[in-house]
Formats: C-alpha cells, sequence, structure tokens
C-alpha cells in the first residue's frame, strides 16, 4: 500500500497513525512536495486482516516480541500460559505506581507479561523512572498499543 | 482526461510502514529458527480421523528413544493433541525470553508446542476481532500462529521437527510457504478407499508444492477399516509403505519406523 501525491508526483510518507479502540484504523500520510495530507482509515475487518499478517502500518514501533501474535489475539488463552523471563526487569528499572499496576492487572493475563515488558522498555528507553497512567497513556499512543 | 499515475512499482522511495520488509524479517525468523534443524516433516494426510497425532508422537518418542533430537509442532490449532500423546504437562507456564518461548519437554525429550499448552481447559482457539465475516482473516491468523510457532519457540537444535498437520492441505501450503525450503512428507492413510481417495488430494497437493515424501505409514490395519490404501498410493506415487501399525500396536512398530525414517539424519 502506497500513496502518490498525483499533483506532485511523489510519494507520500507517513505521518501518523491512531488507533481509537474501536478496531478501526486511522494512517495519515503527507506529500514531501507540497505537505498535502491524506488519511486512510479501515473499517474493523480491514484493520483485523492488516493485524493478522503481523504487520504495522507506519513501521515497527516495539521490537518482535515472541509469541506476539498469539499472546495479543488469543482470547481463550491460560492466564499463566506464559511466564517472562525476570531477568531483564531486574537493577535500574522503572517503578510502577499503584495505578499503573491496577491498570496492568486488567489486561488479559494470557498477554499481562508481554505488555509489561514493553511499557517497561519503553519507559528505560525514555529515562522514566516510574510508570504511570499517564505513561501508560503515551506509550499505548506512540507505540500503537490497540487494546494493551 | 485519464490521470498518468504512476504504479505501485514504480514508486520506489524509502517507505516507512515498510511492509514487505516486514514480512520479510518474518520470514528470516523463521529462517534463523530453523538453520539448527536438520529435518522438518510434515505428517499429513488429507483425510481426518487417520491418525496422524497418535502416529506423529509416537514416531517423535522413538525418534527419542534413539538418540534424536525431536520436536512436535502440533499445527493441529483447532484440535491439538499432541502434549496428551507426548505425556508433556498440560499446566504450567511456558518461559518466555526476549526472543523465543520455551518449547514442553515430553516424553523421551520430545519438545513440543500447542494450542493445547495455551489455550484455557476446553475452551476453542478464538481471536479477538469482529464477529462478523471472521472467515475474512482466521486463516491469515492461524497462519501467524503457525509461523511464530516455527519461528518464536527455542527449539534449538533437532535432527527432526514433526510437524502434525490437521485435516486438509491448506496448512501445509502454509507451511511450505513459511519454511524457507518444503518439508518432507509423511502421508498417514487407513486401509480404506475413502482415505486413499482423500490422501491422494493431499499428497499430490503436497507434492506439487515441492515436498518429497518420505512414504505411507497405514495406520488401524487389521480392525473393522479394510482395504489397500497404502498399497495403492505407493504403487501410485513410487514412494514405500514405512509401516503398517496394527489397530494395537506394540512398541517396536514405531522404532522401526524411527529406523527408516532415523536413516535420514
Amino acid at each position: 500500500m502506497k500513496f502518490l501525491c498525483i499533483n506532485c508526483d511523489r510519494q507520500m510518507v507517513f505521518e501518523e497513525r491512531q488507533l481509537p479502540g474501536d478496531g478501526t484504523l486511522a494512517a495519515a500520510f503527507r506529500c514531501p512536495e507540497c505537505g498535502r495530507c491524506v488519511a486512510i482509515l479501515t473499517n474493523p475487518m480491514e484493520t483485523q486482516l492488516v493485524a493478522s499478517l503481523g504487520v504495522k502500518i507506519g513501521g515497527r514501533t516495539v521490537p518482535a516480541q515472541p509469541m506476539e501474535t498469539v499472546r495479543g489475539m488469543v482470547v481463550t488463552g491460560r492466564d499463566n500460559a506464559f511466564a517472562e523471563d525476570g531477568k531483564r526487569e531486574t537493577g535500574n528499572g522503572p517503578t510502577w505506581t499503584a495505578e499503573a499496576q491496577e491498570r496492568l492487572a486488567r489486561v488479559p493475563g494470557f498477554v499481562r507479561g508481554m505488555v509489561k515488558r514493553i511499557y517497561g522498555d519503553y519507559a528505560r528507553d525514555h529515562g522514566i523512572a516510574e510508570i504511570t497512567p499517564t505513561v501508560m497513556d503515551t506509550a499505548r499512543s506512540e507505540l500503537g498499543l490497540e487494546g494493551m | 482526461m485519464a490521470l498518468n499515475i504512476r504504479t505501485y512499482r514504480d514508486l520506489t522511495e524509502p517507505d516507512r510502514s515498510a511492509l514487505v520488509e516486514q514480512i520479510g524479517a518474518q520470514r528470516r525468523r523463521v529462517a534463523d529458527r530453523m538453520a539448527a534443524v536438520r529435518h522438518v516433516v510434515a505428517v499429513l494426510s488429507g483425510k481426518g480421523g487417520v491418525g496422524k497425532s497418535y502416529v506423529t508422537a509416537h514416531l517423535a518418542r522413538a525418534l527419542g528413544r534413539s538418540g534424536r533430537g525431536v520436536g512436535v509442532l502440533d499445527a493441529d490449532l483447532n484440535g491439538p493433541t499432541i502434549p496428551r500423546l507426548l505425556d508433556a504437562p498440560a499446566g504450567g507456564a511456558r518461559p518466555a525470553h526476549a526472543d523465543a518461548v520455551e518449547a514442553a519437554a515430553g516424553a523421551e525429550g520430545v519438545k513440543c508446542i500447542s494450542m493445547a499448552l495455551l489455550l484455557r481447559d476446553g475452551m476453542p482457539l478464538a481471536f479477538r476481532g469482529p464477529d462478523a465475516e471472521s472467515f475474512v482473516w482466521r486463516g491469515t491468523l492461524e497462519a501467524a500462529v503457525l509461523r511464530e510457532f516455527l519461528a518464536d519457540v527455542a527449539w534449538g537444535a533437532l535432527d527432526f521437527l514433526l510437524v502434525d498437520l490437521p485435516p486438509g492441505v491448506q496448512r501445509f501450503a502454509e507451511l511450505t510457504e513459511l519454511l524457507p525450503a518444503p518439508p518432507a512428507a509423511l502421508i498417514v492413510t487407513i486401509p480404506t478407499p475413502e482415505s486413499a481417495d482423500a490422501v491422494r488430494r493431499a499428497l499430490r497437493a503436497a507434492l506439487e508444492r515441492g515436498a518429497t515424501a518420505l512414504g505411507v505409514v497405514e495406520n488401524m490395519v487389521g480392525g473393522p477399516f479394510a482395504g489397500s490404501a497404502a498399497d495403492d498410493l505407493a504403487r501410485e506415487f513410487g514412494v514405500p509403505v514405512l509401516a503398517r501399525i496394527p489397530f494395537h500396536p506394540r512398541a517396536d512398530v514405531w522404532d522401526g519406523i524411527a529406523k527408516c525414517i532415523g536413516g535420514a539424519a
């Protein structure tokens, strides 16, 4: 999928992705020549089909996680099916506020460990010492973690 | 007036989405993991109820007994049975590291991965997504699960990775597209002509996709199912009948097949 600004005959570049949380997706593209923006808006089925391929419009924001599709998409998984390797969380890792922990606890157990790891890595990468719900919101938006 | 629009392939500027590259990275992940696996063997039939999983598990155990490194990938995502057949512990958590999830350990040291290890007891495999028209995306998701079972499990160095396929040919096609090279195929049938009909189609599809047929295993011989499916298929495709498994097999039957298959390692 590519977008062409016909007036400028230039390939448009990816600008921004938004996941409103209702299964739809918006992705904006800008013409590098004239600055014109267009957005592609996908319905839930189209969004799902892209997600099913395991690809991200706009590129990957998080390194590939083992079994990320299984853990992110299966809704009948056992809560304790996976145990995250705790080695990466030792040392000077970020702390979680009670509110953030409470919110994390609401994530299905099947995917919770992976989500926790992603937020932890995000905090480390951004020099954030404490993970709060606001940090989670920001990370979710920046990383495009729909449903996490 | 028609617009003079360049085509998709004409546009070659860097693309941040890089969807093709993302798919390529997925394929490389599979290839990297499979580089330590000497032989991938797809156990297929095309026909349901012939005992593919039973044959897969017992062959894996026999190969394990003979000292081979063996893994079993349960590709029957909707009817997974491999962990039980391998006496692998069903509960417990699969340790997830940064780049892979650990396989379960079954009898004779056989490693395995299966949806049965991950799903809640008695629950079907269900995905997050819109309810309507789920047939549009479900097959794609199942192929993604198969890809992750190949790429994201810490298989380590194996002599054999046996892939237990569900009935039909679709999962075999997906497997072939995901792997760097087509797998070998071990064909399982029961003696009946009905089974031969279904297996013939599946085997032909597998061969058309570049598979090498190792041979035919005829299961449930000497029971209520009469016929000559294995001989008929072997003659037609020029492949050996590797074994005829009695309705109540003894352990040495499996060791015999393992010897045939293991000769390749």
